[in-house]
């Protein structure tokens, strides 16, 4: 399924709890967004189509957090990393399921949807993170 | 003379607070103690009548609840009635806030400009600090997943560590020397030598930075005051002259650029400075870079050709960028000890360079320093601004 909607940051995340990793595709120059933009910054077309991203990546870098914002505190220490897709394109997120001296750049990690209720009035965009 | 070209504007006179905690002072209080120096060191210059316009950096309303920045500051320097304009471009808010002075130098709209900033930072909790420095960083795919922004450059750092052997040793020996120039400046926050183990053994904030890794919460606000190169010599004897201006921006999110190793923003400002200058990174006598995070004066000596891609470790265990070496790098003591107001550390990069070619550094004066570069970088890297400065006199 190709999908519908505009091509924005929100439908994005409209997708991903829909659990669907979601990139836009100019239809001129066939450069691949993700997150889309409604402006292609190769050509500057307007016009894209959905295509479904493979969430498979290796990990490019990574840090352990261990001051955080308060909304993050419970957390602490958490990992977060740069992954690079199968795709090309990179994503940055939290790694889960793995201590600190497991962490290698280059490791093969999945992009894995997490649901949530979010009571915020905005954004209410869920969340994913990286699992081996 | 060496770069011998033709100046773009002249620094007439610079302002700095004591940088620090300034309790119960607001932003635009501060910012008018910067002002006032940069007003007394001028006695030539009629502040009422010939400042024709200002720009000041800041990062965030959220410290004070106060935007409109540009009038507040303006008004508290005794200067209401002409342009004013707050810049915002995070930690290169006051570097864009010259970079703007001199647009309107040249134009010939402005004869005589005032540039500075101010941050006002040390009364919020460090959790508050830490999310309102986030919003400098991309919303939606970094802050929103517990990215923040030491953890921004720590993910640079360990890649830099994979690729080129760079150690955390390295990165302290940076905050050690940085905290040694910081002894030296009066108006440093941190006036206080550190040693490479204490800065080992001080807790993570983000792997593999440390809290001796990062810059500090500080008050302070900056300013320097320009005008045509014709027109210095009414005002001055000893101008400092800005002979090379870059300014450059890259992907906001980390995540969407080609290098984790480098600052393309850094590596494109610089190029125009020393082009516009003429000049190459081994003509500088001194350097003042943006070491937010000890790792990021690393990967500056690297972007801004002071040593060859990976070599920026080694650069600071040979010491050659401490005072007395073959190109110190901050002087100051650096955003690591003198402090960093973000708003502010743009144009005290300036006042630093403005001290240092005019003779006036005092204790860490660089001895015969003709000709001088500074180095601001907004965020992870999005913007970046670099300056070359030459004493005329």
């Amino acid at each position: 399924m190709s999908g519908q909607g505009p091509f924005t940051i929100e439908q994005f995340y409209k997708f991903l709890e829909h659990r669907k990793l979601m990139a836009g595709r100019c239809l001129k120059c066939g450069k691949i967004h993700m997150p889309p933009r409604p402006l292609c910054d190769n050509c500057f077309s307007q016009e894209f189509e959905w295509v479904s991203i493979s969430g498979k990546g290796k990990l490019l870098t990574y840090t352990v957090i261990s001051v955080a914002p308060q909304q993050f505190q419970a957390l602490t220490p958490y990992a977060v990393g740069i992954v690079q897709l199968e795709s090309g394109l990179k994503i940055p997120g939290m790694i889960q399921g793995l201590k600190q001296e497991q962490l290698k750049i280059g490791m093969a990690l999945s992009l894995d949807f997490i649901s949530c209720s979010n009571t915020q009035e905005w954004p209410q965009w869920p969340r994913y993170c990286f699992k081996p | 003379m060496r770069l011998n070209g033709k100046p773009l504007v002249s620094i007439i006179s610079a302002g700095m607070t004591k940088f620090g905690r300034h309790d119960g002072l607001l932003a635009r209080e501060i910012f008018s103690q910067a002002a006032k120096e940069a007003f007394s060191r001028c006695p030539k210059l009629d502040p009422k009548n010939d400042i024709k316009a200002m720009f000041i950096g800041q990062m965030g309303e959220a410290y004070e609840h106060q935007g409109h920045m540009g009038a507040a500051t303006a008004d508290w320097a005794g200067l209401v009635g002409i342009p004013t304009t707050r810049t915002e471009s995070a930690c290169a808010s006051s570097g864009v806030a010259l970079r703007a002075g001199i647009y309107a130098t040249l134009s010939g709209l402005a004869d005589v400009v005032l540039v500075g900033g101010v941050e006002k930072m040390t009364h919020r909790t460090t959790a508050e600090v830490t999310e309102y420095l986030a919003m400098a960083s991309d919303y939606p795919f970094e802050q929103w997943h517990g990215i923040t922004f030491p953890g921004l450059f720590a993910m640079m750092a360990t890649a830099h560590m994979y690729e080129y052997g760079t150690t955390q040793e390295q990165m302290a020996m940076t905050a050690v020397k940085n905290h040694y120039h910081g002894s030296l400046n009066p108006k440093a926050h941190m006036q206080k030598e550190i040693t490479l183990e204490a800065a080992m053994a001080s807790r993570y904030v983000a792997w593999p930075l440390k809290l001796f890794d990062c810059s500090l919460i500080t008050d302070g606000a900056s300013c320097i005051i320009l005008t045509k190169p014709e027109l210095a010599n009414k005002y001055t004897d000893m101008p400092v002259q800005i002979i090379g201006s870059g300014q450059a921006s890259d992907t906001l999110g980390l995540y969407e650029r080609k290098s984790l190793t480098s600052l393309n923003a850094s590596k494109l400002s610089a190029k125009m400075a020393y082009e516009m200058a003429n000049a190459k990174p081994s003509d500088m006598d001194l350097a003042e870079v943006h070491d937010c995070f000890t790792f990021a004066e690393l990967m500056a000596y690297e972007d801004l050709g002071f040593c060859p891609v990976g070599k920026s470790g080694k650069l600071v265990e040979s010491g050659e960028t401490r005072l007395n070496g073959c190109i110190p790098v901050n002087t100051s003591g650096g955003l690591k000890a003198k402090g960093h107001p973000v708003g502010a550390t743009g144009t005290a990069q300036a006042y630093e360079m403005y001290l240092q070619l005019t003779g006036q550094a005092g204790k860490r004066q660089v001895k015969d320093a003709k000709i001088g570069l500074t180095h601001n970088v907004g965020g992870s890297g999005a913007t970046a601004a670099v300056h070359i400065y030459r004493r005329d006199y």
